[in-house]
């Protein structure tokens, strides 16, 4: 099977007062359609610059990083990022920043899809409010609407519940697990919540600290819905962070 | 605190206020400085002369047209300036050296250049609006967040709709903040640009008052006015930040 996302020896690193800060070392994964990967690994490792150049926000220095066989050169609609900060425009009301990425449609039309998304999110009635009137589990459900909206092939996201309290965090994951049955998505999520990860994803990549390298990839194989209190899961859990040193 | 409580305490501040400026003409028994009293009727007067209404649209006139030509140009200045490093580096020197001449200093080449007509005072507005502008606006397009910025060029959205879409919204509130200084300032300025050599206006009313026969209850009734005026032109630029699409900035 071809892959979706082919990372093939991928190096990174930045140039800071102190000489070179390597960040990526010889990073080799592939994604397959339709596959949902996490990346874990500790704070700081590199992961949301791996993220970042994956989805075009920047270049690697070596190696290959390639959607559909295609080499990414920048950010596209292919692939959509929902980051932890958020960036839902506070100016726009719920509705326009569904239609944002809607270009060139119908208003009509741009309108009819902004409001399905809304509504297969959760945020039916709140079409008309603007973002700073919602709450922060609420943005982060505009944000992955607007997302989905444009269709894009790929979901990136980094550490996208991490700023959401503990509950929300777990109610976002079923969710979002609710809509990829509705709306087949690739995703590549980054996370340093190996809870999430094994909750979420089909393979988790363990990543070193940095300078980051891939230490293990794992297949998740117990099937959905996942209970949090399984005993495979906990069990994984456990071997996750004991390669993670913990 | 909202609605009548929130006027109450003004209210009352401004009230003793005027208690006391008549207690102190009364006690002084000072014939120059007008009471209240007189300073009501004298605006009475001028209302019923008919030139109140007249020196207002004067000023206004003056106001609106050195500041929304002022706005006109620092806005887009500034956007182009915010975003373009190389811009600002070259502009934005100039921009801090000709920012602290107060505007005043502007009057004697104002009246060489544009006579003593419309345009010199119109000319010192637009000096005293633009630089707020300028620099709110630069600093609004600065502080915007790098990741609305990414989201756009996500969505594909670039060149002139990136700055349609999300650097001029994203910098309004600090394009309104910059423009209610500067109206303040606005205000403040041509009252004093109007003192010289001009026919019409506020600050002309106060100068005329006190040449033509010490009327210092109209040189009082001009300054009243000129306050209140100054207080309703503020009241209108706050609407502007109430609302929906640029409140996210400002706190709740």
């Amino acid at each position: 099977m071809a892959a979706k996302i082919a990372v093939r020896d991928l190096w990174k690193s930045y140039s800071t007062p102190d000489g070179s800060l390597s960040v990526l070392e010889g990073i080799d994964f592939t994604v397959a359609e339709g596959e949902f990967v996490a990346v874990v690994g500790p704070s700081g490792c590199g992961k949301t610059t791996l993220l970042n150049i994956v989805a075009g926000f920047e270049p690697g220095d070596r190696g290959d990083v390639a959607v559909d066989a295609v080499p990414v050169t920048g950010p596209s609609r292919k692939g959509i990022v929902i980051s932890q900060q958020g960036s839902v425009f506070p100016w726009l009301t719920v509705r326009r920043n569904l239609m944002f990425g809607l270009d060139g449609l119908p208003r009509q039309e741009k309108r009819r899809l902004a409001d399905h998304y809304a509504e297969l999110v959760g945020l039916k009635g709140f079409e008309e409010a603007f973002p700073y009137q919602t709450s922060g589990g609420m943005l982060k459900r505009v944000e992955v609407a607007r997302a989905l909206v444009v269709k894009p092939e790929i979901l990136y996201m980094d550490e996208p519940f991490a700023a959401l309290d503990a509950l929300t965090r777990v109610r976002m994951r079923v969710e979002l697990l609710r809509i990829l049955t509705q709306e087949k998505h690739t995703v590549l999520l980054v996370t340093h919540d190996v809870e999430e990860a094994i909750h979420l994803a089909d393979r988790i990549l363990i990543l070193s600290s940095r300078p980051a390298s891939i230490r293990s990839i794992l297949k998740v194989s117990f099937a959905q819905p996942r209970k949090l209190t399984s005993r495979e899961f906990i069990e994984l859990k456990e071997q996750i962070l004991r390669e993670l040193g913990m | 605190m909202r609605g009548k409580a929130k006027l109450l305490a003004p209210a009352v501040l401004v009230s003793v206020l005027v208690v006391l400026w008549w207690a102190a003409v009364a006690v002084s028994e000072t014939i120059i400085v007008p009471t209240p009293w007189r300073v009501v009727l004298g605006i009475v007067d001028l209302a019923r002369q008919g030139t109140l209404l007249d020196h207002i649209a004067a000023s206004l006139f003056r106001v609106g047209s050195g500041y929304l030509l002022a706005a006109a140009l620092a806005i887009p200045l500034g956007i182009f300036m915010g975003w373009f490093p190389g811009l600002f580096a070259a502009l934005n020197p100039l921009t801090q050296i000709l920012r602290p001449i107060s505007p005043i200093a502007w009057i004697p080449l104002a009246i060489i250049w544009f006579g003593v007509g419309n345009m010199a005072p119109i000319f010192l507005i637009f000096l005293s609006s633009f630089f707020p502008i300028v620099l709110e606006t630069t600093a609004g397009v600065h502080t915007i967040e790098r990741q609305y910025i990414r989201a756009a060029q996500n969505f594909g959205v670039g060149g002139a709709a990136l700055f349609r879409q999300v650097v001029v919204p994203a910098a309004l509130p600090h394009i309104i903040v910059g423009m209610r200084i500067s109206l303040g300032v606005a205000w403040l300025v041509v009252v004093a640009a109007e003192m010289i050599a001009l026919k019409s206006g506020l600050g002309y009313l106060i100068i005329d008052s006190r040449n033509a026969g010490n009327r210092y209850d109209l040189v009082v009734a001009g300054m009243v006015i000129i306050g209140v005026i100054g207080l309703l032109l503020d009241n209108a630029m706050r609407r502007l930040e109430r609302l929906k699409e640029v409140r996210w900035k400002y706190g709740r």
